[in-house]
Parts: structure tokens; C-alpha cells; sequence
């Protein structure tokens, strides 16, 4: 016999109801995309848990490489003047 | 001429059989599928069945009014007082016969669950619109395997048309039209079952020319399963699930 | 850079790993580890994963005898749910660059293991019981344990597994209860199956944690949270309990409430014949595999063709 396969490996997305996020639910395997959009629908949406699935090949994701951490995020640590508790209202002022 | 509510629990009785016993042969399937997904999409498919066996049975049983329960009509039955179609009967076999079983019967659903839902019986008119969300998707896998085993190797295209050629005999049985479909029909309560032949023949060769596949010619259909005349497989069968219930008639479950 | 500086750079990881670990921090695929917490964790998340698809077994041993469609619906939604976790496990195996290829060769010739448990036969409808209560029970106890597991994708698994088994150990129970209310042939299949099946419920911990082999690593890395004892000991006390409520005797001459402790003590397990089914010889060790095997290779050519498929499509559209 030849060599086995398990077909491809997929990243699963749910959208919980309309309106919300597409979160990471998990992978699946499947050799298309409608085996792999049907499979996602049988294993991550059983207790009706998505309005919405979304699957991506997995080697098509591309991920920041964590040894880059440094120059990738942490500039943004000092960054305190993007967030409204940066700056103080004057007293009596209303908040929009 | 028997009375309505009779030629009703007849009519749902056979909608609950058919569900109920092809139910039963994809959950054999658990633990045996040919990748876990897959496994894990079959047994989908066969609780929707179960859950629609039990609708039906409920209903037959109301429209009976005997005071018995869907498990009684479920369990408690003999072989010659089941009246679902053979096809759902068959044995799984290899996964393309589990396949074309699947397309042959849910693509045949399609059809007669989107006409039971202009029935004037309100029950079985909101049972069908239910039912027809979960037959679109049975539907929709069942095409998709048999493309993607028919238009596979040639191992697997062997498969497939070997598996849709031996149960082609059993079609003929879905379309007929008994004394108590006529009688249903003619009072806009049931599916005439005949007139959807060709939307169905139709779409099952739409399916098989994208997979590769032909359409078979049969010299004889069977028949029998509205009478109660079964093939040799569904006995074995409803000894295995009715075991319990026939050794312990006295015990709850 | 050169080859001798390599070790100092080793150390330098190891200890920022360690420490990140020891914040309480969750370890991510893409983040250096030492190669003995990625071996560690494959072992323990592959045999996790296998024993959750080979635990289909024993329970599909029954599902075309459910003797109502109640039990039917629940019992074949458990055992998919049992499926779907093997698979959410395999991923978050797979994910520290093992593939699911690989774990089902070493599960088919036997270099991975799983649970103990599933090596012992239902012989009854009260086994289904049993299982649902007793050997789910254990598990749910392991597996909340391991919720907060330092490995990210094992512990989102744990996350969702836990949440959705969470019905597992009340069918279970819910059946026991049953069957305890029946006739008495209902209530002597239910104490029988409990007799069969409690003590290998408790070997489901593992060796007393004196005779725990890979227990320190999975310690000090945050793998494992609590010892097997201690899991153990949290299961016995709830599950006394609920044997009491319906009926069922413990088959334990020794097992007593302990003040001193708050805790119940019980006799000794049969370590030989943990070992002895460990080491294959349990009464389905060899059944089981041969089950998985003829799946797998009745499902080659399935595979094979859905591959070829994909190909062929692939051509037509470029």
C-alpha cells in the first residue's frame, strides 16, 4: 500500500452570531474546500455554535515568528498617548 | 375505506420507518469510518434521522391513539409491520455503497419532503419545512463524495458505479403510489410520489455526469417495503435492535 | 555563529522558558522549548488523543442494541463527541510538529498507548452505564486538572473537551440510576457491571505517585498540575457518593471514610493487573487494534481518492 494520507490540514473559524469576531475554533483535515468547510461544520458547530465558518488552509497562515517579539510588539508598549486615559478632562466636563 | 387519521398514521409510520432503519445503518458506521472526520459527519447524519424517526413516531402514535409511545412503534414492532422502503434497509457495504445509498434516498427526500410542505395537515407540513434543512445538507455530502469518489482513481470509480448499479433496483419503489398515498393525494395531504420520478432521476444523473458516472438501466424494480415484505437483511437487523426490548419486556430504559 | 557558543544559547532559553513557565505563562507552537517538554507533551497528547478514538469502541460495541431511541440519540452523540475530541487532540498535537499520519502508525504498531480502560469488554447494557459514570467520571476529573496545562493548544483543547463532556458522566449516572429503580435483573446487571468496572476505573490514574515515572518533568513544566493520587482521591469521594444515592455497593471491603483525612481510604489495586493489560494482555488489547487497522485500511482508498480528486481539480482550474 502507499503511503498514508490524512488528507490536508485546515484552520477552523467560527463566527458565533452575526455581528461578532470569527475566533480560531481548531483544525481539521480535509482533501478540498467543501470537505474541509463540511467537516468543520460537523465537528466545531454540533451545540449550534456558529452562524459562520471560515476555513483556511493551514500553510497559507502566515504567523509573526516569536523570536521577533521584541521589534514587533513591544514598541507599542511606550506608546501611552493612544489611549484616552492618556489625557485628563477638566473638571465638571462631560464624557462624549 | 379506512379513515383518515388511519391512512395518516400509515402515511407517518412510513416517514419514521425509513428514518429510523436507515438511521440504524449509519451509526454502524461509528468508529469505522474511513477518516475520523468523516466518521464524525456520518453519525451527524444519523442523528438527524433518529430525531426525525422520533417526530414521525410521535405523530403516528397521537393519530393512533392507542396511548403508545415512539419507542413502542420503534421496538416493539415484527418485521412483516415495518413499511420503510428496502434501500434504506441495505447493507452498508464499502463506503461508496454507504454513499450512493445516501444520494439515492436523500436526493429522493429532497423532493417529497419540498412537496409534504404544502400538505393540509399542518403537523406534517411544519415536520417537512424541519426536515428539509437537514435532507439539504445529506444531500449536499452524499453529492460531494459521490463526485469525489466517481471522479477519484479508478479504484474508486470502480466503486462507485458498482454501488449505484446494484441499488438502482431499489429506486422503483420510492415513486409508487399506494391506496393510501392515492387517498392522501387526492385530499392534498400526501406526496404524489410518481410525479417526482423525473425531477429526481433528473438530478441523480446531474450528480453522476459530474462524477464521471452512468446512469443504470434496470430490467425489474424491486418492491415490497410499503407491504411489509422485506429482504433477508432487515430481520438480522431488528433482532439486534430490538434485544433488549423483547428480554425485558417489563423493563424501563 | 559559531558551534561552541550553541550551548549557551541553549541554557540561556532554557531558563527563560522555565521562568516564563513557572509565571504562569502559556507556551505557544511557534515558541522555543526544550525538546524533552515537546516529547513529553506528544507522548501524553497523542495517547490522550488515541484513547478518546479508541474509547469509541467499547461503546459502539452497543449502540445498535440502544434499547431506547433516547439512550440510541445520547449514546451515539457521546461517542461522536469522543471522536471529535480524539480529533481536537491530534491537532493540538500536531501543532508541536508531529503528524496525524505518524501518531496512528505508532498507535497501530504499539509505540503509543492508550487508556488502559478500553482494553476491558461491555458486556451488558449496564457497562454503558458504568463507562458513562465511572470511566468518564475519572476522566472528567484528569481533564479539568489539565485545563490550565502550560502548553496553549493542549489546554484550549482541555477547555472545550471539558465543556462538552460535561453530559458524559450524567448519562452515565442517569442510566445506573435507572436501572437501580427496575426490575431486579436490571438492578443485578447494574451491580455487576460497577463490580467489573470500579477498580480499572481507579487504575485510570495511573501508579501511586511514588512509582510515577515521568511525573517530575511534567511538574516543574506545568504539564501536569495535580498527582495521580490526588485525582484519585477527588474521584473516589464524589463517586461514593452518587453509588449511595441510587443503591450500588462499592465492591471495596476496605473502603472508609477517613476523619483524620477528609477523605475516603480504599483497599489496594491490583497493580499486576494493571501491568499485565499495559503490557497487551488485557482482554481486547488485540481487538481493539485490529479494529482500528481494518477502519484505516478499509478508508485507504477513500483517502486516496479524495487526494486524487483534489489533484485532478487542481489541474483543471490552472
Amino acid at each position: 500500500m502507499a503511503t498514508d494520507t490524512q488528507l490536508d490540514l485546515w484552520e477552523v473559524f467560527i463566527q458565533s452570531r452575526n455581528g461578532s469576531h470569527h475566533m480560531h475554533a481548531g483544525s481539521v483535515h480535509a482533501s478540498d474546500r467543501k470537505m474541509a468547510l463540511q467537516n468543520a461544520r460537523d465537528i466545531y458547530t454540533r451545540r449550534g455554535e456558529g452562524s459562520s465558518i471560515w476555513v483556511v488552509p493551514a500553510n497559507s497562515i502566515v504567523a509573526s515568528n516569536p523570536d521577533d517579539a521584541d521589534m514587533f510588539f513591544d514598541p507599542a508598549d511606550d506608546k501611552v498617548y493612544r489611549h484616552p486615559t492618556f489625557y485628563v478632562m477638566p473638571e465638571g466636563a462631560k464624557q462624549i | 375505506m379506512a379513515n383518515i387519521n388511519e391512512l395518516k398514521y400509515t402515511y407517518s409510520l412510513r416517514i419514521a420507518d425509513n428514518a429510523w432503519i436507515l438511521s440504524h445503518r449509519l451509526s454502524e458506521w461509528c468508529s469505522n469510518g474511513p477518516l475520523l472526520e468523516e466518521d464524525l459527519a456520518l453519525t451527524n447524519i444519523a442523528l438527524d434521522l433518529i430525531g426525525r424517526a422520533q417526530t414521525f413516531y410521535n405523530y403516528a402514535a397521537q393519530l393512533e391513539g392507542k396511548g403508545k409511545t415512539a419507542d413502542d412503534l420503534a421496538y416493539r414492532r415484527n418485521e412483516r409491520q415495518y413499511y420503510n422502503n428496502l434501500l434504506a434497509e441495505m447493507p452498508n457495504g464499502n463506503f461508496a455503497d454507504t454513499i450512493a445509498r445516501q444520494l439515492l434516498m436523500s436526493v429522493y427526500e429532497y423532493y417529497f419532503f419540498m412537496s409534504l410542505q404544502n400538505s393540509k395537515d399542518e403537523t406534517f407540513a411544519a415536520l417537512a419545512v424541519k426536515t428539509l434543512k437537514e435532507v439539504k445538507y445529506h444531500m449536499a455530502h452524499a453529492a460531494d463524495w459521490t463526485v469525489r469518489l466517481g471522479d477519484g482513481t479508478e479504484e474508486s470509480h470502480e466503486k462507485a458505479q458498482q454501488a449505484i448499479d446494484n441499488l438502482w433496483m431499489y429506486t422503483g419503489e420510492l415513486f409508487e403510489a399506494d391506496e393510501t398515498d392515492t387517498a392522501l393525494i387526492a385530499q392534498g395531504l400526501g406526496v404524489d410520489n410518481p410525479s417526482l420520478h423525473s425531477l429526481w432521476e433528473t438530478h441523480i444523473k446531474n450528480v453522476l455526469e459530474e462524477a464521471t458516472l452512468r446512469l443504470p438501466t434496470a430490467d425489474y424494480m424491486q418492491t415490497g417495503g410499503r407491504k411489509g415484505v422485506h429482504t433477508e437483511h432487515l430481520g438480522h437487523m431488528l433482532g439486534e435492535m430490538q434485544y433488549l426490548q423483547r428480554a425485558y419486556p417489563d423493563a424501563k430504559w | 555563529m559559531s558551534i561552541n557558543t550553541a550551548p549557551a544559547i541553549d541554557d540561556a532559553r532554557l531558563s527563560k522558558f522555565e521562568e516564563s513557565v513557572q509565571r504562569g505563562d502559556a507556551v505557544e507552537p511557534r515558541d522555543w522549548m526544550p525538546e524533552a517538554y515537546r516529547r513529553h507533551l506528544i507522548r501524553q497528547i497523542s495517547q490522550h488523543a488515541h484513547s478518546e478514538v479508541i474509547g469509541m469502541q467499547p461503546e459502539g460495541n452497543w449502540i445498535t442494541r440502544a434499547p431506547s431511541i433516547r439512550a440510541k440519540q445520547i449514546l451515539l452523540a457521546k461517542i461522536q463527541d469522543e471522536g471529535g475530541h480524539g480529533l481536537y487532540l491530534y491537532s493540538a498535537a500536531e501543532t508541536l510538529g508531529i503528524s496525524r499520519e505518524e501518531m496512528i502508525e505508532q498507535l497501530q504498531t504499539g509505540k503509543a498507548k492508550y487508556s488502559n480502560i478500553f482494553n476491558y469488554p461491555t458486556l451488558t447494557w449496564a457497562d454503558i452505564g458504568a463507562i458513562g459514570w465511572l470511566v468518564d467520571g475519572a476522566a472528567i476529573v484528569n481533564q479539568v486538572s489539565l485545563q490550565r496545562t502550560s502548553y496553549g493548544p493542549y489546554s484550549r483543547a482541555m477547555v472545550r473537551i471539558c465543556k462538552e463532556e460535561s453530559f458524559h458522566q450524567r448519562q452515565g449516572y442517569e442510566i445506573m440510576a435507572t436501572m437501580m429503580k427496575g426490575t431486579p435483573e436490571q438492578r443485578e446487571m447494574a451491580q455487576d457491571a460497577m463490580n467489573r468496572w470500579w477498580w480499572p476505573s481507579l487504575m485510570m490514574f495511573g501508579p501511586h505517585d511514588s512509582d510515577s515515572p515521568h511525573s517530575s518533568d511534567a511538574f516543574r513544566w506545568k504539564i501536569k498540575r495535580h498527582s495521580n493520587d490526588e485525582l484519585r482521591t477527588k474521584f473516589i469521594d464524589k463517586t461514593v457518593q452518587q453509588a449511595e444515592v441510587i443503591g450500588l455497593t462499592i465492591p471495596d471491603p476496605e473502603l472508609k471514610w477517613n476523619e483524620a483525612t477528609g477523605h475516603y481510604d480504599h483497599g489496594e489495586i491490583n497493580w499486576e493487573e494493571f501491568y499485565r493489560v499495559i503490557q497487551g494482555n488485557g482482554q481486547c488489547n488485540k481487538q481493539r487494534i485490529a479494529h482500528h487497522k481494518k477502519a484505516h485500511n478499509d478508508g485507504a482508498w477513500v483517502r486516496a481518492a479524495a487526494e486524487a480528486y483534489k489533484v485532478k481539480q487542481a489541474v483543471k482550474n490552472n
